[in-house]
């Protein structure tokens, strides 16, 4: 027995020729949010129809909660909560009505469904909306829709395609709270290619592209790995020109010394070597006999969007 | 087993109250009614005929149902592939068979209420004479077989694609191949250049040699096997093509 609640391996899936998922391995336990990273047609919602059991993939095994998906679909589904990819749901159903129909066919009784009813309608927030057909809600309010219905059964794990896609800053916001405070009992992936979502909410970030699985790894050793190249970068208040620029880069012994005015009385020097890293005690007692006032100094961080751009163009150039 | 049944049930709850969520179910019981209606007294020549039947009102339903039970199942399988709700029902746990199942029962017990409408008709001819009941209702039974035979076969069609105005079409155009099946017209093209047992089997295909069979006060097993085969074949294809279907 395993104590993943989703444990996938070697899945595959093509179309025609088309191979949208190569040998994916991923797996998940409770408590953890995966963040599923990729281009458009990366394979991301393919994956997710297949961990849901809308699509069979033509190779690999997928487990939910330790029961075989493609041998036990009508258990393994019991555990999942689902929101497809633009959140579809019956428009000309009142929201109430809708909910209650996604309950009752996961097998709520009718206790246990009017609780659960009360509980999206404050926990998502749809109370205003209640008695509203869905076709007359805005983009945001479909999506919380769709977000309850995934919830109405409270399932051990919760798989959203794009859950903040069409959504404003605050409404993003408000779903990305909502996602970390049911995240600490549920197995959570979320597909998105907004990085930042998966920097605010995300204890593990997965990175596909061309169907092939490319990175998996929390957020902060992604960043860490990628901060190992880095460049440091100091900001002095001093005026540095041609000749003063030449002879910071001389005294500096590194492969790359780039030095950026930032604003009118303060600069930046970019270090950065290909064989060893810079040091940053070394470079600033190195600078300093240059009489050059420091005011601030560390090494230039790199972005999850940068280091996605890395992995997924390494990839394609491939 | 309750479960099985139970979830069917929802489905069917969703299916039927969704025909009456909008202004169709109005629009296609006052249709149904009026047609109904219209045909029997003015093509039909109710009152002419002075007899106390309803032939003049069963005669025409093959033709009705040709137009109308496509209307109502159109929308069965097209809509979810259309808006991606396809993707939220076979997600939950149940079987592609009970939501065909459950689908297809609302959209027939929907045309049931719509039979059920044109019971006036019934105790007018009562008043007026004194009719065969037992042949109406044998009648209303093999009319609303029919019906589900109709809509078996749209139900199925409509899962071909996201189009409702599609579905509609290709399932009339079927739906009147299998009531021309029964033609001395076809059958005669067909007899030309076939053995027999085609032009038999083609024949027995037909919707309308069975149901003039019924519409005599006929129910004989064969007619009732072959509603209850076809509604069950074209249910089976049903499911088997929502399987492929569903992810185009």
């Amino acid at each position: 027995m395993s104590d993943k609640l989703i444990n996938a391996t070697n899945l595959k899936k093509s179309f025609d020729q088309f191979i949208a998922v190569d040998n994916i391995d991923l797996s998940v336990s409770r408590g953890e949010v995966v963040g599923f990273l990729g281009p458009n047609g990366a394979g991301k919602s393919t994956t997710m129809k297949m961990l849901t059991g809308f699509l069979e993939p033509d190779n690999g095994e997928i487990f939910i909660n330790n029961i075989n998906l493609k041998s036990d679909p009508l258990k393994a589904k019991e555990y999942i909560g689902y929101l497809p990819e633009g959140a579809p749901s019956y428009s000309d159903m009142i929201v109430a009505d809708f909910l209650s129909f996604v309950g009752k066919m996961r097998g709520l009784n009718d206790n246990s469904l009017s609780y659960r009813l009360e509980e999206m309608a404050n926990q998502i927030n749809l109370k205003d909306m209640w008695n509203r057909p869905i076709e007359t809600l805005s983009k945001g309010f479909k999506r919380r829709v769709g977000i309850a219905q995934a919830l109405i059964h409270d399932p051990d794990i919760l798989i959203l395609d794009e859950p903040t896609d069409g959504l404003d800053p605050n409404q993003k916001h408000e779903m990305r709270n909502l996602i970390k405070r049911i995240s600490t009992n549920k197995a959570i992936v979320i597909s998105t290619h907004i990085l930042e979502e998966v920097e605010a909410v995300c204890s593990r970030a997965v990175i596909i592209s061309n169907g092939k699985l490319l990175a998996n790894d929390t957020p902060k050793n992604l960043e860490n790995k990628f901060l190992n190249k880095n460049t440091l970068s100091i900001k002095v208040s001093n005026k540095i020109n041609n000749v003063f620029s030449k002879e910071i880069k001389s005294l500096l012994n590194y492969d790359d010394v780039k030095i950026q005015k930032t604003d009118i009385s303060t600069h930046t020097l970019l270090v950065s070597d290909r064989r060893k890293n810079p040091n940053l005690n070394t470079v600033l007692k190195q600078i300093s006999k240059l009489k050059l006032d420091v005011i601030e100094a560390n090494f230039q961080k790199v972005s999850l969007e940068e280091i996605f751009r890395t992995i997924t163009s390494e990839n394609n150039s491939k | 087993m309750d479960n099985y049944l139970n979830k069917t049930y929802i489905i069917l709850d969703r299916e039927l109250k969704g025909y009456f969520r909008t202004p169709l179910a109005s629009i296609f019981l006052l249709v149904f009614l009026a047609l109904s209606s219209g045909m029997t007294f003015f093509l039909g020549r109710f009152f002419e005929r002075d007899q106390a039947d309803l032939t003049a009102f069963f005669s025409w339903h093959p033709w009705l149902f040709l137009v109308l039970m496509p209307a109502i199942g159109m929308r069965l399988w097209a809509e979810e592939r259309r808006s991606g709700t396809i993707e939220l029902l076979i997600t939950l746990p149940v079987t592609n068979t009970q939501l065909v199942v459950g689908k297809f029962l609302a959209s027939w017990i929907f045309t049931l209420i719509a039979l059920i409408l044109t019971m006036p008709i019934w105790i007018t001819v009562n008043y007026l004479g004194e009719p065969d009941n037992h042949v109406i209702l044998i009648s209303y039974s093999g009319s609303w077989l029919m019906a589900g035979a109709f809509l078996a076969l749209t139900s199925c069609l409509s899962v071909l694609t996201k189009n409702q105005v599609i579905a509609f079409i290709i399932s009339s155009i079927s739906g009147f191949v299998l009531i021309m099946a029964g033609f001395n017209l076809v059958l005669s093209a067909v007899r030309s250049w076939s053995p027999n047992w085609i032009t038999e089997t083609i024949s027995s295909m037909s919707f309308l040699s069975h149901f003039s069979r019924i519409q005599m006060g006929v129910f004989d097993l064969s007619t009732l096997v072959f509603f209850v085969s076809m509604i069950i074949l074209c249910l089976w294809i049903n499911v088997q093509l929502v399987q492929v279907k569903k992810a185009d």
